[in-house]
């Protein structure tokens, strides 16, 4: 039954980069669903991990220096770290398609825009060369642009930067794809072009029955827009509940840092809450739970500096990586840690 | 001369109508063959210790605005003054004073720090090319700053690659507050920063101007950003100021359409504060071919004919003092 529902499942996926300097750990260890006609979405900061775990999904971590060294991405039943590159080619842009940040870097500037969506739309559909042309331009018409014949024979940089952004929109589902992931999709536009962005999006997966993997930092759009959510922090998801849920109530101290530092319309405080320090890089991860130099409750916490907790259901279909969660520690922990450190208040 | 004794005590820095257009050029002969308006008619004071914010979308004018400012671009027209001089007619001399009183923060820390100079040299330049400070007297003024702002000292000898990005823009302010300016320019100041590390630099920026009196020029495109740093808002669309309020009356009670439209379209994490989206199609207009009348009427749910003949006075249409807007349609009691 919950396969059914399950559009993509990635199990444990570790993404590792091998540099000279070390052993980055960009993604270490992450799983979770993303439901048939819902939206999923990660927030995280720089250098989390959320765009490695888009890009190990589609299989495009640039080898060397990156590798998925664990974990599997089941995809409608296979697993596609299996695949060899010729069947990967049949899913990648086919069955899961991506949007990504900066459309004018994703667009090729030497072709014309219905050019492109004709190359997808021939590689994987085998459809004639006129029959893909007008398949172009009725994706751009649905992705509201106007005038979408003469739109099509343009080329990239005589548009705007929403403009763009509809064109890779159009490109991603024009193979009416299972899965798209969304990766910053709309940071680079303005709020009222992203607003509409965002709007396209919807309706298409409304449509298509489409999955939508969201990945952003703006927590707004993960509240308006998410139907699931992650919070990742370094390379692993601290804490994963349902929209509503979530923003009512986070349960990590890193997410409740992120929601009450944001700047907000309707208060005036005299200063923003903030979270000390600055995220950690890969290479020089912190012991322990890898928020504990940051966390106000862990930091001088000897558990939270030595053992990392692992992602625990707390109940209500929430999972949260903190020791200090209520209905976090079991029984025996708490003995256990008591015994070691003395009783806490 | 008397009128401007007046200015002179009242506002650090006064703009008015002012208009920076670049030229288009084609052709083999290089023809001007027209302008692009990026600033078109722009007009606001700032008062010493207060923080003005100008928003608006990509492309409307306001980096420009700043960069006029310091004389960085020419100005087609209009008038600047900053305290007592007229900058636009400033000679050499002038012109060095006034710029050593107003500095700039920059959006992308990483790009606005020379790679190969260490911190202590980034953050020392100024005082050692304009105040002539050198030796062990250079290196404590930079230490102090560098505290100022929430670095260690001993960063003095690291370079800029070894910092994060909030750390970076700390570093940007730091050489920023060298001279002791009296008017901050800080142009999209945290829109590059991770969240938790903008509430930082929101805070550093408020607190710095408490210590030293700071007025700052605030620009940006996120309202709920300029909400919280700013005490008087001006709302830019394709080069001109649409309106202008002090920000409890601007964010209480929004009377441009465009400023509502931006308003609405803000996502946000408290559902309580989801109102019905005032959904604002199409895009901003080509800046080489400005829409007639008012700029805004080719995506005003409220445009009608007069709209897209004539432009809209820049006038009081609130009870409220200060409060300016230009629209026709525009009504507040």
């Amino acid at each position: 039954m919950d396969d059914n529902n399950t559009a993509l499942a990635v199990e444990n996926l570790a993404t590792y980069f091998f540099l000279e300097e070390g052993v980055a750990k960009a993604v270490d260890g992450i799983s979770f669903k993303v439901k048939k006609g819902r939206t999923f979405a990660r927030v995280g900061e720089s250098g989390c991990g959320k765009s490695v775990t888009a890009l190990s999904i589609m299989r495009l971590i640039p080898d060397p220096p990156g590798r998925i060294v664990a974990g599997k991405i089941v995809f409608d039943g296979t697993d596609l770290l299996v695949l060899d590159e010729k069947q990967m080619r049949h899913v990648r842009g086919n069955k899961i398609a991506m949007i990504f940040q900066e459309p004018m870097t994703s667009l090729n500037p030497v072709y014309t825009v219905g050019s492109q969506i004709v190359e997808a739309v021939k590689l994987h559909q085998g459809k004639s060369d006129s029959k893909a042309w007008s398949d172009a331009v009725r994706m751009l018409e649905r992705v509201g642009i106007a005038d979408p014949a003469r739109r099509a024979r343009e080329y990239p940089h005589q548009m705007s930067g929403g403009m763009r952004q509809r064109v890779m929109i159009a490109m991603a589902v024009s193979c009416k794809p299972d899965v798209l992931i969304a990766d910053e999709p709309t940071t680079a536009l303005d709020v009222t072009i992203q607003a509409q962005i965002l709007d396209l999006l919807d309706e298409l997966q409304a449509q298509n029955n489409m999955s939508i993997l969201l990945i952003t930092h703006d927590l707004g759009v993960v509240a308006e827009r998410g139907d699931d959510i992650a919070v990742m922090y370094a390379s692993k998801i601290v804490e994963k509940a349902e929209s509503g849920p979530f923003f009512a109530e986070p349960v990590h101290p890193y997410s409740q840092g992120l929601l009450k530092s944001l700047p907000q319309l309707n208060l005036s405080p005299k200063r923003l809450s903030t979270i000390a320090g600055t995220v950690p890089e890969p290479l020089h991860f912190p012991t322990g739970c890898k928020f504990h130099p940051r966390c106000s409750t862990g930091r001088n916490d000897k558990r939270c500096q030595t053992t990392e907790p692992q992602l625990r259901n707390v109940g209500h279909g929430r999972q949260v990586a903190c020791w200090h969660a209520p209905g976090y520690e079991t029984n025996e922990e708490r003995a256990e840690y008591e015994s070691k450190y003395g009783k806490r208040q | 001369m008397n009128q401007n004794m007046e200015n002179a005590n009242n506002y650090l820095l006064r703009v008015d109508d002012l208009k920076t257009y670049f030229a288009i050029k084609k052709g083999l002969l290089r023809r001007t063959v027209g302008f692009v308006k990026a600033v078109d008619g722009v007009s606001f004071r700032i008062c010493p210790g207060q923080t003005l914010g100008l928003v608006g979308e990509s492309g409307c004018g306001k980096t420009t605005v700043a960069r006029t400012i310091v004389r960085l671009v020419p100005a087609t027209s209009g008038r600047i003054v900053f305290e007592d001089t007229d900058v636009l007619s400033a000679d050499k001399s002038q012109l060095r004073k006034v710029r050593r009183n107003i500095s700039l923060i920059f959006q992308d820390p990483a790009g606005s720090l020379n790679p190969r100079m260490t911190v202590g040299n980034i953050v020392g330049d100024p005082l050692r090319v304009l105040e002539k400070i050198t030796g062990s007297e250079l290196a404590d003024r930079v230490a102090i700053l560098l505290t100022k702002v929430g670095l260690a000292a001993d960063h003095i000898n690291r370079y800029p690659h070894e910092f994060s990005g909030g750390q970076r823009q700390r570093i940007g302010i730091a050489r920023a507050l060298a001279l002791e300016p009296k008017l901050v320019i800080c142009d999209e100041p945290v829109s590059a920063l991770d969240v938790s590390i903008q509430s930082q630099i929101l805070n550093l920026l408020k607190d710095l101007q408490e210590e030293f009196g700071l007025t700052y020029l605030f620009i940006a495109h996120d309202l709920a950003v300029v909400k919280f740093s700013c005490d008087v808002v001006a709302v830019m669309y394709m080069g001109k100021i649409v309106e202008q309020a002090d920000d409890k009356e601007l964010y209480g009670n929004p009377l441009h359409p465009y400023t509502r439209a931006l308003m609405s379209a803000i996502p946000h994490v408290d559902p309580s504060l989801r109102g019905k989206r005032t959904a604002l199609g199409g895009e901003v207009p080509s800046a080489f071919e400005p829409p007639k009348g008012c700029p805004f009427h080719t995506r005003c749910p409220l445009a009608e004919a007069k709209c897209s003949e004539q432009m809209p006075p820049f006038e009081k249409k609130s009870d409220h003092q200060d409060h300016f807007v230009a629209c026709w349609k525009a009504n507040g009691k």
